[in-house]
């Protein structure tokens, strides 16, 4: 129950791998059911369009969870995440096609404490653009 | 019509019990795409201190945003739902959610704000077992646009 990177081989400054997700229409009606947010923004082009998005949007949680996993897939444990905050920017716009969006994510020590947490501040992306306009998450350290 | 400041601090009724299933667990991780183990095999998540499968880090807003919908629906607070996005979300976690837990989750609006003819919703979610030991908090602020 511990993360397997170790705070003392990490400093301010230090960057997580790069990680890119597809995020095709199949995998929003997916996680519409998982998580029970059945907003139709999420899976019906007409209602969509009528509300005055692009299309067929991602969810923010979907972004948001995508964005944890480089976090914890650096640290080696999916329980060093400790605190996690998110501020959405712009809509992930998923194609109805086979390919959909990719949302891209990078990482970068911002803080460490003298407990071992790290505060890494993400950049996440889809389309060469911010799709979260804030991104922190704190991490228990071996 | 701009949210009224007085309701900040109202809290709410604790949700009905939701007990966490294994199969809950796998469902969600294979939603984001996740597979470590430690979310689907028992096995690797006793080697990793756990006493059952655990929930990836956003897992708790299958509970809370349904306990968030009970703050929106509040006569005094009537969101138009139709006009509300997701603008800001934060999890603090006391220990990982797991498989057997049976959990209670308990809204309070903590802000409201108007900016730029928007009204903005803080709501946190506290969730505890139903014995009351503490899991995990979740904050979410919802706008709703043009409302205030």
């Amino acid at each position: 129950m511990s993360a397997t990177v170790r705070a003392a081989d990490v400093s301010v400054g230090t960057e997580l791998p790069e990680q890119t997700y597809p995020v095709t229409r199949a995998g929003l009606v997916r996680y519409a059911g998982a998580s029970g947010d059945f907003n139709p923004i999420h899976w019906n082009e007409r209602v969509a369009t009528e509300v005055g998005l692009p299309g067929v949007i991602a969810h923010g949680m979907l972004t948001m969870a995508l964005a944890a996993r480089a976090v914890t897939a650096w640290a080696g444990d999916p329980a060093a995440l400790v605190e996690y905050h998110v501020r959405f920017g712009r809509p992930v716009v998923v194609p109805d096609d086979d390919t959909g969006a990719r949302v891209t994510v990078r990482g970068r020590v911002g803080a460490l404490s003298e407990d071992g947490r790290a505060r890494v501040d993400l950049t996440v992306t889809s389309a060469g653009e911010k799709v979260l306009s804030l991104a922190r998450a704190t991490v228990q350290l071996a | 019509m701009a949210l009224d400041p007085a309701l900040v601090g109202r809290s709410y009724p604790p949700s009905a019990l939701y007990e966490v299933s294994r199969q809950k667990i796998v469902e969600f991780a294979e939603a984001i795409g996740e597979t470590d183990p430690v979310h689907r095999d028992a096995e690797a998540a006793h080697a990793a201190g756990h006493p059952d499968v655990i929930a990836p880090p956003t897992f708790a807003i299958a509970l809370t945003l349904s306990a968030a919908g009970v703050v929106a629906e509040d006569p005094d607070v009537a969101l138009d739902y139709s006009r509300v996005v997701h603008g800001e979300q934060r999890f603090t976690h006391h220990r990982p959610i797991r498989a057997g837990d049976r959990l209670v989750a308990t809204p309070t609006i903590e802000a409201v704000r108007s900016v730029g003819g928007n009204d903005l919703l803080t709501t946190r979610v506290d969730v505890a077992t139903e014995d009351g030991e503490p899991v995990c908090s979740a904050t979410s602020m919802l706008v709703a646009r043009g409302t205030a």
